[in-house]
């Protein structure tokens, strides 16, 4: 059989139209070149990357690239399939990209070892889709912004749609972005609420939970007897420190159920991962980016998610655009709140606000700054601030541009007074 | 300073942390279970023509590659195929020195590189000649992968053998942009630890409260006399108890029933909560306040576990009876007498004093440990009836117990057939009706076995497989039997949806595609996961899956 029939099946799906591909689209040649010459990229090389990596591969994609920041651990081993005992220490991005480019041939995979925000505009510009693979809401919102910020009305090509794939457990979902014309990652932000803290006086005063105890050994008792030591969650010395806290605090309160095991998944904030959902989960955000690179078939509108633990359950539906988003969106978004509490209360109330989760807000009405961070002069002219109550500070109403460190853009917010 | 803390620093072993992530889940008895297990994939049935290899089975190599990941004892691969071109273009466990060679011999050998706990064998005899030559071939599985289409005869051997020995059997197929797979699990397959959401199994007791939980409850009788903080972290269950008690002396004895009556009594715990402390209002009282409407139920069995209760198996129980059924028994026994499961005895995290809360709790877990002792004289008791001894491990008893509520039992069906029962032959017309269903893309799958099988037989050429014609008047036939009970043919719009889905299979000519076979493999190692931890809740008993769309469904056929 002749070598120019690797790719048999899949070029017979591109080079003839199916019952549901749109009239219009041309199939042969020219998709198939088309789909040769799209430059993608893949943000993460972990459980859903190196799937990823491995399935646009698969799918006829020639120019892959590949970022990631993180190395190799031994607890990537149960699921990131491109990577060995002895790859442990080694930086992801490098060791997926070598082993899908010497496995697939022909196939041109460019990995690059650090942070989405060490790129700019013009990098991500290269690049005709992008495949995001991250564990991160922080990350996630940082490209989407970015993304979303590129879009030139006038020029078409800078509207690169953006895939993204997220799991926990037996549980996933696939969403496809079109920048600034379909629902975005921020629009769907409180879809994706973080676990609720727990209050820091039950930490400090009243633990009632072993994860209690863990808080205060990592949080509270490190601060106090090994400040000059910075808390590495990856120092096994380290852990064992806290666990052991932890436990003697669990002892003094009569509260069982510290683990080694719970310790490290409180500290690092473990999220359980199996190798069948990344599967799941990446061939589906992939599939959506052959179809939206060949046309051979309609791509998903917008949304679908997955629940694996009660047989097989998927959900698929549109995902609203919202006019108030602080990314896609033309109007504030509305956040009520009581104006008697303090813009030090409000801040903490933006951290875990399921549409905010801003952790380290500046904050600014049209005339003045109420808070501001960064430089430190202004940051000692304007904390007074914090301690006065948001009525004596905004009108009921009046909008806030909120700024954070982690993202690019300003959040602007009207604030409704209870 | 590390002297200080020496058992720390042993932490947990290279095998804990390789599989950290996923022991979150299923924990060290489902791992074991997993590291017990081997997996046979049949992933292919020979050649189908001249030409074409038949099938690629990429999901099933998918499938094992999530399966060997997390370390399941073994597996083999039986698959007479040559590797060729194609191959390459769709399998990722197979490289271009693997052109020409047994594709079993390749693809485990590659598949053995992810994780060297793992034993992996292979065989490239088709499986019928396997299963004549070793008898004992097919008991040394836990379960069987099948990738299809394979030979109709082929299909029902393994099926009716696997079935014999109570082996679960997983049979796919991914073409182009659609998937299928059902599960054909043994006859009665239970499963204990179902792991539903934690909200839906709390069980607090709040209206029949045993004595132990009545007397704490009856301490703060002081409630008024309380300072601020003590008043602010009284536990919202106590709280609870405490009002309805004081609601009761108002209301006959009668605790709120309906939602009227909730919403007052509602009320009332609101309006007892203090509001001139400096917060403007008590959390306990807020946690009180919404758990209302929730916990303030009577104790109903769910109507599953009533099903289970009066199956045969539970009533009729006979010396080779599961530890199971005895439990099940058991627990019925129970329930007669208490009109309750056992407790699960776990207590929510609420607004309260350390000390407190582990009273409290302690109140709820000693419950449950009495509970779970009774039920374990009554297991005893059974199995020195049945002439049994002791078999029954208490471990099992109390992991029953704590998941008693939310226990299943599946009752195992067969690998559906396009010639099916009647009940399942109403099912498809059912479905048929329904313009979203996507039953239209199983059949179509149906066609395309009966179009391999005629390849695979003689009976059509290669090019059967993209044969409008053949697939049309397959169809009819199909559609034929689907109808033959009943009052009217199936109409021309769900023959259209038929044609439409057959279309899009004859566009790859039987081919699949990567993504599509990657992600059928990520859902079929699921159910293989479920299946052999026996834990969380396999497919019942057919999953279709449309990539054109992205969305799946679940069928019982």
């Amino acid at each position: 059989m002749a070598a120019g029939d690797r790719w048999k099946y899949l070029y017979k799906a591109l080079s003839k139209s199916g019952p549901f591909s749109d009239p219009d689209w041309v199939p042969g040649e020219e998709t198939i070149k088309s789909l040769e010459e799209s430059k993608i990229l893949v943000i993460g090389a972990g459980g859903l990357g190196c799937e990823i990596l491995k399935n646009l591969a698969l799918s006829g994609f020639k120019d892959i690239h590949v970022i990631d920041m993180d190395t190799i651990d031994i607890s990537n081993l149960n699921r990131q399939f491109l990577f060995r005992h002895s790859d442990i220490g080694k930086p992801k991005a490098e060791v997926a990209a070598a082993f899908v480019e010497k496995r697939v041939k022909g196939v041109k995979i460019t990995p690059f070892v650090g942070k989405i925000q060490d790129k700019d505009e013009d990098y991500y510009l290269q690049f005709k889709i992008v495949v995001c693979g991250l564990d991160s809401i922080e990350a996630r919102r940082w490209i989407n912004s970015t993304l979303v910020g590129m879009v030139d009305m006038d020029n078409p090509e800078s509207l690169k749609p953006l895939i993204d794939g997220g799991t926990e457990g037996f549980k996933g979902q696939a969403r496809v972005i079109l920048p600034s014309l379909t629902s975005c990652i921020e629009c769907q932000l409180d879809m994706h609420a973080p676990r609720p803290a727990v209050p820091l006086c039950t930490i400090a005063t009243i633990p009632r939970q072993p994860q209690h105890c863990i808080e205060w050994a990592h949080q509270i008792a490190w601060q106090d007897k090994r400040k000059d030591d910075s808390f590495d969650s990856d120092d096994m010395e380290h852990i064992g420190w806290v666990y052991n806290t932890a436990l003697e605090r669990a002892n003094e309160f009569n509260i069982s159920g510290v683990t080694f095991q719970m310790t490290q998944g409180v500290v690092k904030n473990i999220i359980p991962a199996i190798a069948s959902t990344n599967a799941v989960i990446a061939a589906a955000t992939t599939s959506e980016a052959l179809k939206i690179a060949t046309s051979c078939n309609p791509f998903l509108e917008n949304y679908m998610m997955y629940a694996g633990e009660e047989g097989v359950y998927t959900y698929t539906f549109e995902a609203e655009k919202k006019t108030d988003c602080p990314v896609c969106g033309s109007l504030a978004r509305k956040i009520t709140v009581n104006p008697d509490v303090t813009l030090e209360e409000f801040i903490e109330i933006l951290g875990e606000q399921p549409e905010a989760q801003l952790k380290k807000p500046s904050l600014r009405t049209e005339e003045t700054t109420l808070y501001q961070r960064f430089p430190p002069q202004l940051e000692e002219q304007t904390k007074s601030n914090l301690k006065l109550k948001l009525r004596d500070l905004v009108a009921d109403g009046q909008e806030v541009a909120v700024s954070d460190p982690a993202y690019t853009i300003d959040f602007r917010f009207q604030l409704i007074f209870t | 300073m590390t002297s200080e803390f020496p058992h720390a620093l042993t932490g947990p072993s290279s095998k804990e942390r390789r599989y950290d992530r996923q022991l979150r889940l299923w924990a060290a008895s489902g791992q074991q279970a997993l590291e017990e297990s081997r997996v046979l994939l049949v992933n292919s049935d020979g050649p189908w023509g001249n030409q074409s290899t038949g099938v690629s089975g990429v999901v099933g190599v998918e499938t094992l590659k999530n399966l060997v990941l997390p370390g399941i004892g073994g597996f083999t691969i039986v698959d007479p195929a040559v590797v060729t071109e194609p191959d390459l273009g769709a399998n990722f466990f197979l490289e271009d020195e693997s052109l020409g060679k047994s594709r079993a011999e390749e693809t485990c050998r590659l598949l053995k590189e992810l994780n060297p706990d793992v034993e992996g064998n292979s065989c490239t005899k088709p499986i019928a000649e396997i299963l004549q030559e070793e008898p004992e071939f097919l008991s040394q599985h836990k379960l069987i992968l099948i990738s299809g289409p394979i030979k109709r005869s082929s299909l029902q051997s393994l099926c009716s053998a696997a079935k014999t020995l109570g082996i679960p059997v997983l049979y796919t197929r991914s073409v182009g942009f659609f998937s299928t797979f059902s599960l054909q699990l043994p006859a009665v397959f239970p499963i204990v630890e179902t792991h539903p959401d934690p909200e839906s199994t709390q069980d607090l007791r709040l209206l029949g409260p045993w004595p132990e939980l009545a007397v704490a409850a009856a301490s703060i009788s002081n409630l008024d006399s309380l300072d601020d903080h003590q008043h602010g972290h009284v536990p919202y269950v106590l709280l609870l108890l405490y009002y309805l008690e004081k609601w009761k002396e108002t209301h006959n004895g009668n605790v709120p029933s309906n939602y009227k009556e909730k919403s007052e009594f509602r009320e009332f715990v609101r309006s007892s909560a203090r509001t001139d402390n400096p917060q403007g209002g008590e959390e306990n009282y807020d946690e009180a306040i919404a758990a209302v409407l929730k916990s303030l139920n009577p104790f109903s069995l769910r109507s599953s576990t009533r099903d289970i209760f009066e199956m045969e198996e539970c009533s009729q129980l006979t010396p080779n009876s599961a530890n199971f059924w005895i439990i099940v028994s058991a627990v019925r026994e129970f329930h007669q007498q208490h009109q309750v499961l056992p407790l699960p005895g776990l207590l929510p995290d609420m607004k309260a004093q350390s000390a407190d809360y582990v009273s409290l709790q302690n109140i709820y877990k000693t419950k449950a440990r009495k509970d779970i002792a009774e039920v374990t004289e009554t297991v005893r008791r059974i199995e020195s009836q049945l002439g049994q001894s002791a078999s029954v491990s208490d471990k099992d008893i109390e992991v029953f117990c704590k998941n008693a509520s939310h226990i299943q039992v599946i009752r195992g069906r067969d690998i559906p057939q396009p010639d099916g029962d009647a009940q399942s032959l109403k099912r498809l017309r059912i479905e048929l009706g329904n313009d979203e269903s996507l039953i239209s893309i199983f059949l179509a799958f149906q066609i395309l076995d009966i179009v391999v099988t005629g390849i695979q037989e003689g009976k059509y050429p290669e090019g059967a497989l993209d044969d409008e014609s053949l697939w049309s008047s397959e169809l009819d036939r199909i559609l034929g039997v689907i109808a033959s009970d009943a009052s009217a043919p199936v109409d021309d719009e769900a023959r259209n949806r038929i044609l439409e889905a057959a279309r899009e299979l004859r566009r790859t000519e039987g081919g699949d595609l990567h993504n599509i076979s990657s992600l059928t493999g990520g859902l079929v190692a699921q159910e293989a996961l479920k299946v052999l931890t026996r834990q969380y809740v396999p497919l019942d008993n057919t999953c279709i899956f449309n990539g054109i769309r992205s969305n799946s469904a679940m069928y019982k056929l």
